[in-house]
């Protein structure tokens, strides 16, 4: 396989500690050297990374792929190929594919239709029941053989909390992690938007936060009765936080993630009933965010995810609250992850942990790492590029984004996967470069 | 983004989806156009020229006979063609066949929507997929405006009390879920009350009710101690079967207008409710029909404010 050489970069390494400008040796499709001089190295390829960021590739934990079932929308092949152009080399399927993955067979299926398009790796997350109807136990166990790596309710609620009790012990009894997003059904409704000033001003049906931190607050309790290890999907309010970090002092082994809109976004960003901004959960107040920010910086939350949604123009063509909700976040990821650093006093490690060795370790992944030795799943990003969002250079099949026009700074220009060139910014002002 | 949607670049109505971002100004010019259509009832011929040869499309997703009844006959005394689409929501589940509705109407060379939806901002979106020559009237959407509403309100307001300046007004029941309350707090603020008071349950405001410019108060002694204005809104049957009230009568009881309560409010308080009105629920008949009750000069103040806001739309637009 390819010898290549990374130079000049800014490594960034936060499962290591390290960073610091350097080159990086790859050969055999692993990392060989970091920083020191390697002799007798002879690069096939070099790549010069001045003024640029080399960090592992990051470990993106939700992404909706479409497929199967709603491929109007996009593809296994498209989106894992847009994954690459966002530096995202693993991503986690959440379970709500139609049909969901509750069987074996739809685990395969993933796997290899993810295999003949050969961009970013895909880990499924399982079903945590049947048809995710909140009922009936999955079948863990035949899920975890066919390679899920977790299991999960998606959005979908669970039909009480016995059953959600049993589903627990019943996952931790396989070793199985509970990725959980918290939502109790009786109080969102059919609400699609935060229940704030904004919802109240436009009359749209709201959604408080005790909507997401009671059914956390449950699932905590359940946690530290069965022993389960859970991971907290997307949260988006203040009381999550509270309780996130409350649980983690207590000692239960928790983890918890973020959407990168959330980190940005707030109720107050909505433009009148601009279906783009129609998320779950939703936009919170300004509040909300400062604690969603706060506990990314001092470890509450573990992780960022871009929650990738890709919806077609139908799906998001509609009064507000008709529309579907989510945002196709995957290449937006890298410059609202930046600008976290540039304007919130966050640092870069920290934000490039949130995207790579954290989720690794949640997931139990030897990913999000450039140890010697580890496998060569690299991004290079320009910190500094500014682009334009909007075709051609936009990937994801679908362009449902508030920022779609809009120019971001910050962009990946390689990104490797097991040791090869998995995808290159061939030519920067084919990416509207500003 | 909702002014810039609703105004020509001269600051011309072009659509009319929201009192918010209308100055007082252009409020006033409403309520002055609506003025001079006011006596035309009486004349021998009930119809001016201004929409002639324009053909406008009354598309309700909702039903409402008498809110499309008032339209129809506004446009009509504009003399223009009027078409009357009663789409049941069944019909129309998705947002796609809406467009298509709306597409397929398009074709016909329609020059106005009056638009009536169950979804809050349905009207916006309409007013972002037609023509640039369409206007686009809101006549409710979901919870979110009926400005046309407010509008006659706020001329029938202005009828009794002469101006805005120093007036407090109380809006009781189910602000929640009224299209109708949110159009009038805009109105009220934009026109400049003094005080705007909500009374209600805190099952019928919305989380951030104070936000929006009024003082929520949950008792009606309190509410409605020296108001010169008090604007019942009719309570959906359906809200006693989701937890939201306990019954009509207890509802009633705590917030329905009786004569001894509105003893509270100034001797000349005027009373007035969008309609149609639940007698024994959320106003007692001796009030509504009352010498207070300015219910039904509403009604016949609608169809003026309509033609007012009907012409003005027309007159911004291209075409017109």
């Amino acid at each position: 396989m390819t010898k290549i050489r990374i130079d000049h970069g800014r490594i960034v390494d936060p499962a290591n500690g390290i960073d610091a400008v350097g080159s990086l040796y790859i050969a055999d499709g692993k990392i060989v050297a970091v920083g020191e001089a390697l002799a007798d190295f002879d690069a096939e390829q070099t790549i010069d990374a001045t003024g640029q960021v080399v960090c592992p590739g990051f470990v993106d934990l939700s992404v909706r792929l479409r497929e199967p079932g709603q491929t109007q929308k996009g593809n296994i092949q498209s989106e894992t190929r847009a994954a690459l152009a966002a530096g995202v080399t693993s991503l986690c399927l959440p379970p709500d594919t139609k049909p969901c993955i509750d069987t074996p067979a739809v685990v395969e299926y993933i796997k290899d239709k993810a295999e003949q398009a050969g961009y970013a790796q895909v880990y499924s997350i399982g079903a945590l029941t049947q048809r995710l109807d909140g009922n009936e136990l999955s079948a863990m166990f035949a899920l975890k053989q066919a390679g899920c790596i977790a299991v999960g309710n998606a959005s979908a609620p669970l039909g009480n909390l016995l059953i959600l009790r049993r589903a627990m012990e019943y996952a931790s009894s396989h070793d199985l992690l509970l990725m959980f997003r918290a939502n109790e059904a009786s109080l969102s409704g059919k609400g699609c938007a935060h229940e704030g000033a904004v919802a109240s001003r436009y009359g749209l049906p709201g959604i408080p936060e005790a909507a997401e931190s009671i059914a956390l607050a449950q699932c905590l309790e359940l946690a530290e009765l069965t022993g389960c290890r859970v991971h907290f999907s997307q949260i988006s309010c203040k009381q999550s936080v509270i309780k996130i970090q409350q649980a983690k002092k207590y000692g239960l082994n928790v983890t918890a993630d973020v959407a990168i809109h959330q980190l940005h976004l707030t109720e107050n960003d909505i433009e009148p009933f601009d279906s783009n901004y129609h998320v779950m959960p939703p936009l919170r107040g300004t509040i909300d965010r400062q604690y969603l920010r706060e506990a990314l910086a001092n470890g509450t939350i573990d992780a960022i995810c871009s929650d990738h949604q890709p919806h077609d123009l139908d799906a998001k063509l509609g009064a507000f609250p008709e529309t579907e909700s989510g945002v196709a976040a995957l290449e937006t990821l890298v410059p609202l992850g930046l600008a976290l650093t540039d304007q919130h006093r966050i640092g870069l490690a920290q934000v490039i942990a949130g995207l790579t060795c954290n989720p690794a370790r949640i997931l139990g992944l030897a990913a999000g790492t450039l140890a010697v030795g580890a496998s060569a799943d690299i991004c290079v990003l320009d910190p500094a590029l500014v682009w334009r969002v909007e075709r051609p250079s936009w990937r994801s099949a679908g362009c449902n984004t508030p920022y779609w026009g809009r120019d971001l700074t910050g962009r990946v220009t390689y990104t490797l996967q097991g040791g090869r060139i998995a995808y290159r910014l061939q030519d920067i002002s084919a990416v509207n470069r500003v | 983004m909702t002014r810039h949607l609703q105004l020509t670049e001269q600051g011309r109505l072009k659509h009319f989806l929201t009192i918010e971002g209308l100055d007082r100004e252009l409020l006033t010019e409403i309520l002055d156009t609506a003025e001079s259509f006011v006596g035309m009832s009486e004349h021998q011929v009930k119809k001016v020229p201004l929409l002639r040869g324009k053909t406008i499309v009354n598309l309700f997703f909702e039903n409402s006979t008498r809110t499309r009844t008032t339209f129809e006959l506004a446009a009509t005394r504009l003399s223009a063609d009027v078409l009357n689409m009663d789409i049941a929501r069944s019909a129309t589940s998705k947002g796609e066949s809406l467009l298509d509705t709306i597409r397929n109407l398009e074709a016909m060379q329609v020059d106005m929507f009056v638009v009536r939806h169950a979804l809050s901002g349905a009207a916006h979106f309409i007013a972002q997929q037609v023509a640039p020559h369409i206007s686009v009237i809101n006549a409710g959407d979901g919870q979110h405006a009926h400005p046309t509403q407010a509008m006659l309100d706020m001329f029938t307001i202005r009828q009794h009390k002469k101006q805005f300046e120093g007036l407090k007004v109380a809006i009781v029941g189910d602000i929640l879920h009224s299209r109708v309350a949110r159009s009038q707090i805009l109105a009220l603020n934009a026109l400049g009350v003094a005080e705007v008071r909500v009374i209600a349950p805190k099952t019928l405001l919305p989380a951030q009710v104070k936000t929006m410019g009024v003082t929520p108060i949950h008792d009606m002694d309190e509410g409605l101690a020296d108001v010169d204005v008090v604007i019942m809104l009719r309570l959906q049957k359906e809200r006693m079967n989701s937890a939201f009230l306990p019954s009509e009568s207890e509802f009633f009881r705590c917030f329905g207008l009786t004569e001894a309560k509105l003893q509270r409010a100034k001797p000349d308080a005027i009373v007035m409710h969008p309609g149609p009105i639940n007698r024994g629920v959320e106003i007692a008949s001796s009030v509504a029909d009352g010498p207070q009750s300015v219910i039904l000069q509403q009604v016949s103040n609608g169809v003026a404010v309509r033609m007012a806001i009907m012409s003005m739309t027309m007159r911004s637009g291209g075409t017109a």
